[in-house]
């Protein structure tokens, strides 16, 4: 039995690191999309010049989103299929569950309007980029205060 | 087995099938090449006729005259010092490359034509990509692509980045400081101008007239029309002369199609390049990464349900006394 729950807690903690490792690159190369590390240096730094090669950016920021929603279906199946008895969302969890939802909700648009033969609107274009962006500011102010405040995901139900 | 290695592995080896599975799945530029039937417009310019007058070039500038910056001096500070100022407002004159106040010019190159030296003379301009890097990659929507396949950069919502000349293959694109929205914003600190580049006379077209540079030509060097036509029409001139196409592939497809009597990697060696002197090289095509990544996106959530669903049977059935599943 505690093997059992050995292996579960070494389980989530592999999900928690990737899930942090994808959203700290997926940030980083997110706000790389501006032409501000070259401006600012950052790509100065050794071993950063490739935050200055907004190909290279799009690239991982577009393999971040592959794993993050590969990561987000499982473990809202796997939270709905095992666990909905035990355990339910908490306030703040709904609050970050609702601003990660509208961030992918707003970057799976982005990605299809960077698909050939696709035109949106321009206004909804402009709207569509600041959105994601405030979005994901929203995302990781909401993260930071629960850090702060030791807020979990989830409560006992 | 260790179960938790196993649904682990699973989940890993899913999200990377998908991701594979997907990369090979949309080939970027040979899509492009064959979906072209979309109502774009393309411009054939065949490179024999040009006599290199110039008329398009003046006629590009008295069209789009009303569409110059009109910079506000002095520009302000900008930090950090790296950041430098693009001023093209003292020299407005120049036509002999791309400058924000030039978006047309005529390149020359002096090359071998059965065995004489020749000098051959080709508008260039924006190539008006199908799938335009300077477009897709905008962070804040300021360049854009319409519905005919032209593309154009909006000069009140242009920040000045220069995000559209960095991917663009050709570094089109031209940036001229002290203009645009950035000067309500933070102008010491984001920022810099507003960039510039053909947008193939788009007031015009609207208007139901021809781009300037077309209407003008004594020659009829350009053509314009449906992109599928005039990609037909390239190849039958390439064909009548045993000739060379360029843009129909480059970057995944471009709405400008060149022919040339000689060989483009021979009138790429011969013009002059850099900073406001497009280049004539192969390019492959920039957006088609992100076209195989979208497909790998529709893979990832099956993926991970897939893995959710695993280890939820697994575990049940681990739940479940032996000899409790009723047998067949």
């Amino acid at each position: 039995m505690s093997g059992e729950k050995t292996s579960a807690a070494v389980r989530w903690r592999s999900v928690k690191v990737l899930y942090l490792l994808t959203l700290f690159f997926m940030a980083l190369t997110g706000f790389g999309q501006m032409p501000i590390y070259n401006r600012y240096y950052m790509s100065d730094i050794p071993g950063l010049g490739w935050l200055a090669d907004f190909y290279i950016t799009r690239n991982i920021h577009y393999i971040g989103a592959v794993i993050l929603l590969g990561l987000v279906f499982y473990v809202a199946f796997d939270f709905i299929l095992s666990k909905r008895r035990q355990a339910q969302l908490s306030a703040s969890g709904w609050v970050r569950a609702a601003l990660l939802t509208a961030v992918i909700f707003s970057g799976a648009l982005i990605v299809v309007k960077n698909l050939p033969y696709v035109h949106f609107s321009d206004g909804f274009v402009i709207a569509l980029d600041l959105f994601h962006l405030a979005g994901v500011m929203a995302f990781l102010a909401a993260n930071c205060v629960c850090l702060i405040a030791q807020k979990k995901w989830t409560a006992a139900a | 087995m260790n179960p938790l290695i196993s649904r682990r592995m699973f989940l890993k080896s899913g999200i990377a099938a998908a991701a594979g599975a997907a990369a090979t799945a949309v080939p970027g530029t040979q899509a492009l090449a064959a979906n072209d039937d979309r109502g774009y417009l393309a411009t054939l310019i065949d490179i024999r006729k040009c006599i290199g007058c110039e008329a398009c070039v003046e006629a590009c500038r008295e069209a789009n005259a009303p569409k110059f910056p009109a910079p506000v001096k002095p520009f302000p500070k900008m930090y950090p010092s790296r950041v430098k100022v693009s001023d093209w407002s003292e020299k407005r004159d120049v036509s002999n490359r791309l400058t924000p106040y030039n978006w047309l010019f005529i390149q020359h190159a002096t090359v071998k034509v059965n065995g004489e030296d020749t000098e051959i003379t080709l508008p260039r301009r924006c190539m008006h990509c199908v799938n335009p890097p300077c477009v897709k990659l905008c962070p804040w929507g300021s360049a854009m692509q319409m519905e005919n396949g032209l593309s154009r950069i909006d000069p009140d919502i242009c920040l000045g980045g220069s995000k559209c000349k960095n991917v663009c293959p050709w570094d089109i694109p031209q940036r001229q400081t002290g203009v645009g929205l950035y000067l309500k914003l933070l102008p010491a600190l984001a920022g810099n101008g507003v960039m510039y580049k053909c947008d193939r006379c788009y007031d015009r077209i609207a208007r139901g007239e021809r781009p300037a540079c077309i209407d003008a030509c004594p020659e009829d060097v350009q053509t314009i029309g449906p992109r599928q036509d005039i990609i037909a029409r390239a190849h039958a001139v390439a064909k009548e002369i045993g000739g060379y196409v360029y843009g129909e592939i480059e970057n995944g497809g471009t709405n400008t199609i060149y022919v040339s009597p000689v060989p483009f990697e021979d009138l790429n060696r011969a013009i002059a390049k850099g900073d406001g002197f497009p280049h004539l090289n192969p390019v492959q095509d920039a957006m088609a990464d992100a076209n195989n990544f979208a497909a790998a996106m529709v893979m990832a959530p099956v993926a991970g349900i897939a893995a959710a669903a695993v280890r939820f049977l697994k575990t049940r059935s681990k739940a479940e006394p032996p000899g409790s599943r009723r047998e067949g």
